[in-house]
């Protein structure tokens, strides 16, 4: 009976065998398997999960990506050594269930009747005196005390003494069971709801990973799931508006594999709801269910947060994007003679998401028409409104690549509607070199009518060697007189000049011309301020008479000069944008003109079987940890043996599962009032 | 006598409850279930049955709580009463700036500021960014007085710093609440309840923690605690004052299509509920500290080691559970949002980490019967971690759930 005398009982107290068991079950471990697993886990967070391999390799040097490759830290909770230490504290936690359940259920039912008066005198809460009246008498009073204070009771007569035992709070026990049978449940579901599955269809060869671009009736069989093979993925997919698919992607590390679904969906609409602000106020796609099963089509609306789940698929709104939105692009040449429009480019229908041979002026190139955005809402700093920034509406944007004959390519993205900058008009472009850069914005001032025909004139003349010839002879004579006056070989020299700085400034290369000259007058910086003011007034001078001559053409007098302000503003910001046209590099400014939207709704499906055993864990992990925090497990007992003298030695003694102030407490009241009633 | 009585009232949490109660308990009681039938009737096609069942279970809880607790029952009827005026107060101005062309952000604006309109009531008291600002003076001032009451050991001054923390609590639940209608009067798709961002759970925190600490204070019998607690609480208030000043987070935001969601309601109290008993228990825990390293010369300043301990042990639990009901929560939530109950998102693995930290604390010391100086450390350390995964992980890392980035 020794064993019930216990006060406490301590796991890690009872005399089990040694052996593996009891190392698997050991507090120790436990606590050690906790720490360990936060500190792993951190590991994931500080490091970006899943991202592209390459932007690892860029990030890390060959070097340390190799190193973290191998110790699969790019999917650390996929990872061997991860997975393997969760399972260890499954175990672990199995094992402290299996040493500890079947003593602390006998403990829930048992009464401790046979507790002995020398143990209960052992007890840090004890107290004990002398009653006059007979154990007969004295135990329903202890009885009814305990009772009144919460405590179930059971009294037993063993002859030499009576002992009146109890209880309160025994469930307590049951929290423990809870919680730790919970979190075995829980990493159970987690597992079935794990990659474990694809991992070991990897392993065996039966699934190959995709690494590379291809069209989806490429992908070959062993890239394939079909439903039903693995319990549980996650996959993406866009699907353009009026379409319909029955397969969703699952990336893998840096590839990916096809699974394949028992049914089709078909994306009806795909919308978004602004709040009167411009913010996004709800993504939704009108779906369609097409199934076998079905007698007609499933129509339901998913939203974000409203996701829909049918035979065991939940079907999520993830992302969107473009669909094959048709476009109309107004193709302004940035190369040669030609002012207006390549009619044959203009009047064509480009579809996003395509790439399209074009001539130019500069030879063969590729379209790659990337993107395209109905809305594009930023947010701007803005100090004097409350919250520090606005929003703004750029309107629609597409965006493409060029890419010339040797395969380089620049991105561009170009706003449909001018913006106004400074209270005038502008045609915004962005470009790129790398898609890791930042886009650079090129302004084109927008004329009076609102296009960027002027600009355009102005860009086509400068451009036009033959007329800008006559120009730069007509402006040297005028300011060194005529190769009559000045003799022939001066004025060819000037000439030559003349013409080798307006070459240079529309190649682009006269900042480093100036750099150039900067060095060889590097003791004389002031003669090289002299020259370049010198080089800059002549390319402005020139600049200017082809403006005139485009003010002209559109029936402008200009007899007088630029008399108007806004065409003297106009000529600065043309200035402007001339100057940033060689790093623009581009044979087009394709204005988007005309659009008519196809949006494609980016879904994600997934499939979690073990979702209901994780919820079923979480509920019990839940009532556990109430049940063991906020019931209280305590014991009373109170031994009453007659004396010799006729009287009874009461020894009263008690036990909480924590040596907290509250039992303290407790045990002091209940031994007051039963020295008052006994 | 009625020190003991007080204990008594305590102790007796199961065997009489009913019994104890009185007649304003009952009033209290069926005047909260009457305010919940009419949210319900009233807005019933508004709500869905998670939001009505929501709406009930506040209810009950407000009832248990303050039938367990009376500074709380008297702390709700305060705040109903007063958030009650601010909403009765507010719409006939409304209607009256309405009728000039003004709406929503520009009415509320005009409300505050515009001469012609701008009432003494809204400017400086019930208007939520009023309140709010109430609510910090106060939680600096009782911090401040909590100091005094610790130091000179004057009874006075202790009692002061009660009130003020009570009445700082109640500004900022009043501030909420009224918050919570401005943000329908801004725009009936706009309102929402105000635990969506940075700002409003800061207050969120300053309130909770205070409501924790205030019941420990009563239960222990003892304000010397309040100087150290209120310490973290000033914290956050500073926090609060330095973002809403410099990056005007007061400003009420539209809900991103993510957060809307009933699950908001339940997920983001629940873990305040924890941050702020872990916040709480950090606190004990330098008071532990403090205590064990002064020895005799501290006698009397600070309630016993062993109360530290008891406090600090019954706050990590209650910090615990309701951790658990939160990260829970969130995985529910994750499932319908972001297409899984656990996406081993930044956020999620940071609740994690603090989850299996704070089970360690427990296991070492409801199991291994450890107590003291580790423990406390421990507890503070937690702090970090805690803060971390709160404040951290949207600062440092990217992830899902950058809601609350700086």
């Amino acid at each position: 009976m020794s064993q019930d005398t216990r006060p406490s009982p301590r796991p890690s107290a009872a005399p089990h065998r040694r052996g593996w068991l009891d190392f698997l079950g050991s507090m120790n471990l436990a606590i050690a398997l906790l720490v360990v697993i936060a500190i792993a886990s951190v590991i994931g967070t500080v490091l970006q999960q899943n991202q592209p391999y390459n932007g690892y390799r860029e990030q890390y040097g060959p070097f340390w990506f190799e190193i973290f490759r191998s110790l699969g830290l790019y999917d650390v909770y996929g990872s061997a050594w991860f997975l393997l230490i969760l399972g260890f504290l499954v175990l672990s936690t199995s094992a402290c269930i299996w040493r500890n359940a079947p003593h602390m259920l006998r403990d829930m039912q048992s009464w401790r009747l046979g507790v002995r008066r020398k143990s209960l005198k052992l007890f840090h809460h004890h107290a004990e005196w002398v009653a006059d009246n007979p154990p007969g008498e004295l135990a329903p009073e202890a009885a009814g005390l305990l009772e009144k204070a919460g405590y179930r009771t059971r009294t037993r007569n063993a002859g030499d003494h009576v002992i009146v035992s109890g209880v309160r709070g025994a469930w307590n026990r049951a929290g423990y069971l809870f919680t730790h049978v919970s979190i075995v449940i829980i990493c159970l579901g987690g597992l079935i709801d794990g990659n474990i599955g694809l991992h070991l269809r990897e392993l065996t060869g039966s699934l190959v990973v995709q690494t590379r671009d291809m069209l989806l009736s490429e992908v070959p069989p062993e890239s394939r799931l079909k439903p039903g093979t693995i319990l549980s993925f996650r996959g993406n997919r866009s699907i353009p508006e009026g379409t319909a698919t029955n397969v969703v992607t699952l990336q893998i590390r840096n590839g990916y594999v096809i699974q394949e679904l028992p049914f089709a969906i078909r994306v009806r609409d795909f919308r978004v709801r602004y709040y009167s602000t411009g913010q996004p106020k709800s993504f939704e796609t009108d779906l369609e269910i097409i199934d076998d099963r079905l007698k007609k089509p499933l129509r339901r609306t998913i939203r974000v947060n409203h996701p829909l789940t049918y035979r065991g698929y939940t079907i999520y709104q993830a992302s969107f994007g473009d669909g094959g939105s048709v476009l109309k692009l107004t193709a302004w040449p940035l190369a040669g003679a030609q002012a207006g429009p390549d009619k044959a480019l203009s009047s064509r229908k480009w579809v996003v998401s395509n790439k399209y041979p074009i001539e130019t002026p500069r030879g063969r190139f590729t379209l790659e028409i990337t993107d395209f955005r109905a809305n594009n809402i930023f947010p701007v700093k803005d100090n004097r409104r409350p919250g520090g920034k606005r929003f703004e509406q750029w309107g629609p944007s597409v965006t493409y690549r060029l890419r010339n004959a040797r395969g380089e390519a620049n991105e561009y993205v170009n706003y449909m509607v001018p913006r106004r900058i400074k209270g005038r008009l502008y045609y915004v472009s962005g470009v790129r070199k790398s898609l890791d850069q930042q886009f650079r914005f090129w302004n084109i001032p927008a004329d009076a009518q609102g296009t960027p025909g002027r600009f355009m004139r102005l860009r086509a003349l400068v451009h036009d060697r033959r007329r800008m010839d006559v120009i730069v002879r007509r402006y040297t004579e005028s300011v060194y007189g005529s190769a009559a006056r000045i003799g022939k070989q001066r004025f060819a020299q000037r000439l030559k000049l003349n013409r080798a700085i307006l070459a240079r400034y529309l190649d682009g290369s006269l900042n480093q011309v100036f750099a150039r000259m900067q060095r060889d007058l590097a003791g004389k910086p002031k003669r090289f301020e002299e020259v370049r003011k010198f080089y800059l007034g002549t390319l402005i001078e020139l600049l200017k008479q082809a403006y005139l001559q485009v003010l002209a053409s559109e029936g402008v007098n200009v007899s007088q000069g630029v008399t108007n302000a806004a065409d003297r503003q106009f000529f600065v910001d043309a200035y402007e944008a001339l100057s940033v046209l060689p790093r623009y590099d581009a044979p087009y400014y394709f204005q988007l003109s005309d659009f008519r939207l196809v949006e494609a709704s980016g879904l994600q499906i997934a499939r979690a079987p073990g979702k209901t055993l994780v919820y079923l864990g979480s509920l019990l992990l839940i009532i556990g940890v109430f049940v063991m925090f906020y019931i209280h497990y305590r014991r009373v007992w109170v031994h009453l043996q007659p004396r010799d003298d006729g009287k009874t030695g009461i020894v009263i003694a008690g036990t909480g599962t924590r040596n907290s102030i509250d039992f303290d407490r407790e045990f002091e009241r209940l031994v007051g009032q039963a020295r008052k009633r006994l | 006598m009625s020190v003991s009585e007080q204990h008594l009232s305590f102790d007796h949490d199961r065997a009489g409850l009913l019994r104890r109660l009185g007649v304003f308990d009952w009033l209290y009681a069926v005047a909260l279930l009457a305010g919940a039938v009419y949210a319900h009737r009233g807005y019933a096609s508004l709500m869905d049955g998670y939001e009505i069942g929501t709406l009930y279970l506040t209810a009950a809880i407000l009832i248990g709580l303050g039938w367990h607790w009376r500074g709380f029952r008297n702390l709700v009827i305060a705040c109903a009463a007063a958030s009650l005026l601010a909403v009765w107060l507010y719409q006939p101005a409304i209607e009256a700036i309405h009728a000039q062309g003004l709406y929503g952000r520009e009415a509320l604006a005009a409300l505050a500021s515009d001469p012609k309109h701008a009432r003494f009531l809204f400017k400086y008291l019930i208007s939520s960014q009023a309140a709010i600002m109430w609510m910090s003076a106060l939680y600096f001032g009782a911090t401040l007085v909590y100091f005094v009451a610790l130091l000179s050991r004057s009874d006075f001054a202790g009692r002061t710093a009660s009130a003020l923390t009570w009445t700082a609590t109640a500004m900022g639940i009043i501030g909420m609440l009224v918050r919570w209608r401005e943000s329908y009067l801004i725009g009936a798709d706009v309102g929402h309840i105000p635990v969506s961002n940075l700002y409003e759970v800061f207050v969120l925190f300053a309130i909770i923690t205070a409501l924790m600490y205030l019941y420990y204070e009563k239960r222990y019998r003892t304000r010397s605690l309040g100087a150290v607690v209120l310490l973290v609480i000033s914290a956050a208030v500073g926090f609060l004052i330095w973002y809403d000043v410099s990056r005007g987070a007061g400003e009420i935001q539209p809900l991103i299509p993510a957060l809307k969601s009933w699950w908001m309601k339940l997920h983001v109290p629940a873990n305040f509920v924890g941050y702020g008993a872990f916040s709480l228990a950090a606190m004990v825990g330098i008071a532990y500290l403090v205590k064990a390293r002064s020895g005799h010369a501290g006698e009397g300043r600070l309630p016993s080691l062993e109360v530290l301990d008891d406090v600090m042990y019954k706050a990590i639990a209650l910090g615990f559970a309701f951790f658990t009901i939160a990260t829970v929560l969130g995985a529910m939530w994750a499932a319908e949002a972001w297409g899984g109950y656990w996406s081993w998102d930044p956020k999620e693995t940071w609740a994690l980490i603090v989850w299996l930290n704070y089970a360690a604390w427990l296991h070492l010391r409801l199991t291994k019967g450890l107590r003291g100086k580790p423990l406390a450390w421990w507890a503070v350390i937690g702090l970090f971690v805690t803060l971390f995964a709160f404040l951290g992980v949207n600062m440092f890392l990217s992830g899902m759930h950058s809601y609350g980035g700086l």
